[in-house]
């Protein structure tokens, strides 16, 4: 789960540049998107009942499995065997899609609802890959 | 303290993590080549399935109870491997990578209720990776691996087993015959029968003096470490390994030279890149190949090659197993499998060079740096030499494989949305 680093100069010879004393550590956007990758896994999203949240088929996503799941936090559970991922709605005890078409997804009492990981954050493509 | 943590049926709970519906359910692994049942879930495990057994033997039992059945998927186990150990430095910086599925963790000069943190130490990794661990506590290597065999066979221990006090490892070892004791194999539970040592306890009130004079250092040193006293140390870096063998079997038996040849070179290759990466040199070659011992006329045969001078190119390499295996072919035959082993290794640092024959070029050792650099970055295959072949079909079969979930793009898991 390396990206590469955005930039990365080599200077040959000669003066020594002036801006080396001011380099700072390149910016990692796996720093900036995963916090503890080893709990943390990369999925697909198929389907479009999260299309309310930006999240739209085939998008990539971010889940990690150390956080504490929150009322309101996208999350993916593992329902009927499946990975899919929805809105928490801890207060009414529900799942929520965002997207008119689909119908909470009620939790009933007694009822073991397996969190798998909190979405921190989905990746768009905005050129087909 | 010494924590050992063993991951519970690894490569079958590795198969688990993304698939919820497997949990709970039946699964089996099998060895390269599905040959084997290499692992079993427990559900597996009650039905019957023994540890090793023939695939063919036991897959009508397989399909008749739907047991969920894999090839091993090793860029999986590595990579969930790799997520244990990480998550358990958090615990203490000191982890020894005993193998694929078992860790020891070093928390020495912590002080804790044990058992309430090897219970956290378990949940964690449930929470974070979806690994079922048992985990053992106690002061030393030997009691720490007796503690997790309790965390895994006693009900009530559910997991976690501390055994931080000697009325506790002793209570255990009266309940653990002698050979359950690490290191304790089958020819020395006969001999410590000779001298009445039946149960682990029973060892550990023996006189390791008299024991280490009339066996061996090592059963001194096991005594002390059943009564508290570490001997063993963690060792976090692994040794450099002393041969390295790259041995398997054909998808299906081969009668013609050049698929072997093919294959012989893909394992040349593969062992040279081990080398290459403890940073050692080979000075000789074991190379086998031999038919299957179930049929009739079962042929096998090897030879020891020296090379020209220490090494760690492929390409010496693969030629001289190229050689090799084309004096120990026989036409007619239905081989099964062949191997390669890297028998005399040397550090690169020793690699002395003769007067009279130039060792390794430094051009060599940079174009196969070249390679593992090139490989490294795009994925393992990248770049090889056309000997292997472009279509093998020699290939192991691998009917059953599970997606590499979290190494391979175009497999992630897929998420309904």
């Amino acid at each position: 789960m390396k990206l590469s680093p955005l930039y990365g100069h080599g200077i040959a010879c000669g003066f020594p540049s002036p801006a080396d004393d001011h380099k700072e550590a390149a910016l990692s956007l796996d720093e900036h998107l995963i916090s503890k990758p080893a709990a943390t896994f990369m999925a697909r999203a198929n389907g479009d009942s999260m299309m309310g949240l930006g999240i739209f088929d085939k998008d990539l996503l971010i889940v990690d499995r150390s956080l504490t799941p929150a009322h309101g936090d996208v999350v993916v559970v593992a329902l009927d065997g499946q990975l899919t991922c929805k809105v928490l709605d801890q207060q009414q005890g529900r799942l929520l899609s965002a997207n008119d078409d689909y119908a909470p997804i009620p939790i009933w009492e007694g009822q073991e609802l397996i969190v798998e990981g909190v979405v921190k954050a989905s990746v768009r493509y905005h050129r087909p890959r | 303290m010494l924590v050992l943590v063993d991951c519970n049926s690894c490569y079958a709970s590795c198969e688990q993590i993304f698939r919820p519906d497997l949990r709970g359910r039946p699964v089996v692994v099998l060895s390269n080549n599905d040959g084997f049942v290499v692992a079993r879930s427990k559900e597996a495990k009650l039905l019957g399935i023994g540890d090793l057994e023939p695939f063919f033997k036991v897959q009508h039992l397989l399909r008749a109870h739907r047991v969920a059945i894999f090839s091993s998927n090793y860029p999986l186990y590595g990579d969930i491997s790799h997520r244990v150990m990480t998550t358990l430095r958090e615990f203490g910086p000191n982890v020894e990578v005993y193998s694929i599925d078992e860790m020891f963790l070093d928390l020495h000069g912590l002080q804790e209720d044990w058992s309430d943190y090897g219970r956290k130490i378990r949940n964690t990794l449930w929470r974070n990776i979806r690994m079922p661990v048992g985990v053992g506590i106690a002061p030393s290597k030997t009691l720490a691996k007796l503690a997790n065999r309790a965390a895994k066979k006693i009900p009530k221990c559910d997991g976690v087993c501390a055994l931080d006090t000697p009325e506790k490892w002793q209570w255990m070892q009266r309940r653990t015959a002698v050979n359950d004791v690490w290191g304790i194999g089958r020819r020395l539970t006969k001999r410590l029968a000779d001298f009445g040592i039946e149960t682990a306890y029973d060892l550990a009130q023996a006189n390791p003096k008299i024991l280490r004079r009339r066996i061996n250092v090592n059963i001194e040193r096991t005594i002390e470490e059943l009564n508290g006293i570490p001997c063993l140390g963690l060792e976090e870096e692994p040794p450099a390994k002393k041969q390295i063998y790259c041995t398997r079997s054909f998808g299906e038996k081969l009668t013609g030279l050049p698929p072997i040849l093919q294959a012989a070179t893909l394992y040349a290759s593969r062992a040279a890149e081990k080398l290459r990466a403890q940073k050692s040199l080979v000075k000789s070659i074991h190379v086998f190949l031999h038919t299957s011992p179930h049929e009739p006329n079962y042929y096998s045969c090897s030879v020891v090659v020296q090379t020209p001078y220490p090494t760690d190119d492929t390409r010496v390499i693969v030629r001289l197993v190229r050689e090799a295996i084309a004096d120990l072919y026989r036409p007619g035959c239905r081989f099964m499998k062949a191997g390669v082993g890297l028998i005399e290794i040397i550090p690169r640092a020793l690699g002395q060079r003769d007067l009279f024959t130039p060792g390794q070029s430094l051009r060599a050792g940079q174009t196969m740096q070249a390679m593992d650099r090139i490989n490294k970055k795009f994925g393992r295959g990248t770049l090889f030499l056309g000997a292997e072949g472009i279509q093998k079909k020699w290939k192991m079969r691998q009917a059953f494989t599970s997606p590499a979930y979290t190494t391979r793009w175009g497999d992630l898991p897929r998420v309904v949305t």
